[in-house]
């Protein structure tokens, strides 16, 4: 269960995630301070830690849209937030699955601010308002990296099987 | 049932005799490309072989390149403290395709890359950088990865799990009016489709206005590509893209040129006539939100930026210098011209443009990101308007969220430069 913290409209960039100037930060123990820098009012909120993991931001069409920048993904996912939209743009979607960013395919989704959401792997309820959403689940290929714990460790058991068969 | 051309590069990457959209495949990767993001891309390579008793390798150091070009030069330690670690890492693991920061062969690396033929036609190329997509223009199956994607491409040398694109094809006819190009007809397609109308899918460009398009021109139009959401833009390769490879990429050897077959299968299929076009503005804050330069002409702007991996090659910056020439950029205006390569720049120099700009008022800076990204140079300040020839026009994107910014072709900003405000060059212009 989660707490809707906050609604965007469509085509969020990765921009407005984390702006472009704080770029030369990279780590990801250092990326979560600049989460939506330019929007003060929940940099702050994110800041002062009011925001409890498993929190829930909702987007709208094609969240994530713009740079490939993994700042964009390991900020959200300093907080252990899930992001729940109409769709995503493609690399913030393969990134999120890389890293483990729980992103949420839900094309009619509908909330306010407050409401809490349960996100279950075919629908996400709106324990608040009653209703349900169903979900897209990931095609199977994405899903085989999010089982496996992300992309490091899928990439590492297979490079420990390509040392073992030679 | 026959194949696009990136479902034939596809095949050949993995090894398969055939595939179709939707399958799942793991190509071989021709080219892994990083530029100052590559700092990310090293810890997280290191990462992968943490807990193993195996030494982290590169698998083809000659298939990797690395070019500075966000912050160049560094304009905070933190920066440069990055890039002396990338150089390290580069000297330690013989990469050879690496471009530092330099007046002779640096730039921005959707330039370095195919002026130096690092880019084939039929060649499967990744980089850390949504405009990856730019290489398309040499029939290349190009798109951006993540960092730590690409620290996975440096382990194995594919790319596990990709989902075979569907693709859209895009045919082009008509002669594009005096001081309207291959920028109004990208940004023409991107208001057509919508920020999303191509996200997962691949963008086939063709028809004959393609065919008589220069490589500078269609490297303009797969690198917006992505700002439809396309996974990559692509021209099958032909003539011209011979041509390019070999008087001016210095290429020699074979190169194979990879076309569609006749029939090959569409999700749609879109048809454009550039013979009406007129200049197309995207207006803030998506690059989706475009208009005919007749809706916006008239609009006062404080800075216009000339250059960037989209529009800051020779002809862009020809262009630019024919209309300034004798002219001055307008009192309340700053003009920044920034060439997309050392190389560029150069040209640029000995053909007499760069004393034209400077003559003008215009301040030209070293070939980078520049303002495009909003890092290090070239911020707007509150409420002030840009008007610009690079590819994004978010908020926030010139450094400063409460400003807004025009996206225009180079005639339009050399044009509007002269006037302080955003003016239409077919009308009245010589």
């Amino acid at each position: 269960m989660g707490q809707v913290i906050y609604k965007f409209g469509d085509d969020i960039s990765t921009d407005i995630i984390y702006p472009g100037r704080y770029m030369a930060t990279v780590l990801p123990t250092e990326t979560p301070q600049f989460a939506f820098a330019d929007i003060k009012e929940l940099n702050d909120r994110m800041k002062a830690k009011q925001v409890p993991p498993g929190s829930v931001i909702i987007g709208r069409k094609n969240f994530g849209c713009g740079s490939s920048r993994e700042q964009a993904v390991s900020t959200l996912r300093g907080y252990d937030l899930i992001v729940v939209a109409s769709n995503f743009a493609r690399i913030f979607l393969q990134n999120s699955i890389n890293l483990g960013l729980q992103t949420v395919t839900c094309p009619e989704i509908d909330t306010n601010v407050g409401d809490e959401l349960e996100v279950t792997s075919t629908e996400v309820i709106n324990k608040t308002t009653g209703r349900r959403f169903p979900v897209i689940p990931l095609p199977k290929a994405r899903q085989t990296i999010v089982e496996a714990g992300g992309l490091i460790a899928y990439t590492r058991k297979r490079v420990m099987a390509g040392k073992s068969s030679v | 049932m026959g194949m696009t051309v990136v479902e034939k590069i596809l095949a050949r990457a993995s090894d398969l005799p055939s595939v179709k959209a939707g399958d799942v495949v793991e190509p071989k990767v021709d080219l892994a490309m990083s530029h100052e993001n590559a700092a990310l891309v090293i810890n997280q390579f290191i990462e992968i072989y943490q807990g193993t008793s195996i030494q982290p390798k590169i698998w083809d150091p000659s298939k990797v390149s690395i070019i500075f070009d966000h912050r160049v030069p560094a304009e905070s330690p933190k920066t440069a403290s990055n890039q002396k670690k990338i150089r390290e890492f580069v000297a330690t693991n013989g990469i050879s395709k690496f471009h530092d920061i330099r007046g002779d062969v640096g730039g921005i690396c959707h330039q370095v890359l195919p002026e130096n033929g690092y880019v084939r036609p039929g060649s499967v190329i990744v980089g850390t950088d949504s405009h990856t997509t730019s290489h398309g223009a040499l029939g290349a199956f190009a798109f951006g990865i993540g960092a730590t994607e690409m620290a996975s491409v440096w382990a194995l040398g594919s790319v596990l799990n990709v989902e075979v694109p569907t693709t859209i094809k895009v045919n082009v006819s008509g002669k594009f009016k005096k001081f309207v190009g291959p920028k109004d007809l990208i940004l023409h397609l991107i208001g057509k489709l919508t920020a999303e109308g191509a996200n997962f899918r691949v963008i086939e460009f063709h028809g004959p206005t393609i065919r008589n398009m220069s490589t500078s021109g269609r490297l303009v139009i797969c690198n917006m590509s992505v700002e439809a959401g396309a996974t990559s833009g692509i021209v099958p390769a032909d003539k011209e893209t011979f041509r390019y490879l070999t008087r001016e990429a210095g290429v020699k050897g074979k190169i194979v040129l990879v076309s569609p077959d006749k029939d090959a299968s569409y999700e749609q299929t879109i048809d454009i006539d550039v013979s009406k076009l007129d200049p197309q503005i995207a207006c803030p804050h998506t690059v989706d939100n475009v208009k005919s330069i007749k809706a916006v002409k008239g609009i006062k702007v404080n800075q216009v930026v000339i250059g960037s991996c989209t529009n800051g090659r020779l002809d862009d910056l020809e262009l630019a210098a024919k209309i300034l020439r004798g002219k001055k950029v307008a009192r309340g205006t700053r003009m920044l011209i920034f060439p997309a390569s050392a190389r560029i720049y150069n040209q640029a120099l000995a053909k007499g443009y760069i004393g034209e700009f400077m003559k003008a008022g215009a301040v030209v800076m070293n070939s980078g990101c520049g303002p495009c990204l909003g890092i290090h140079e070239g911020a707007l300040g509150d409420g002030e308007v840009a008007l610009s020839t690079t590819n994004r026009n978010f908020k926030g994107r010139m450094g400063n969220p409460n400003s807004e910014v025009y996206l225009c072709s180079p005639a339009v900003a050399a044009v509007s430069a002269i006037k302080g405000a955003i003016t239409d060059p077919t009308k009245g212009v010589k």
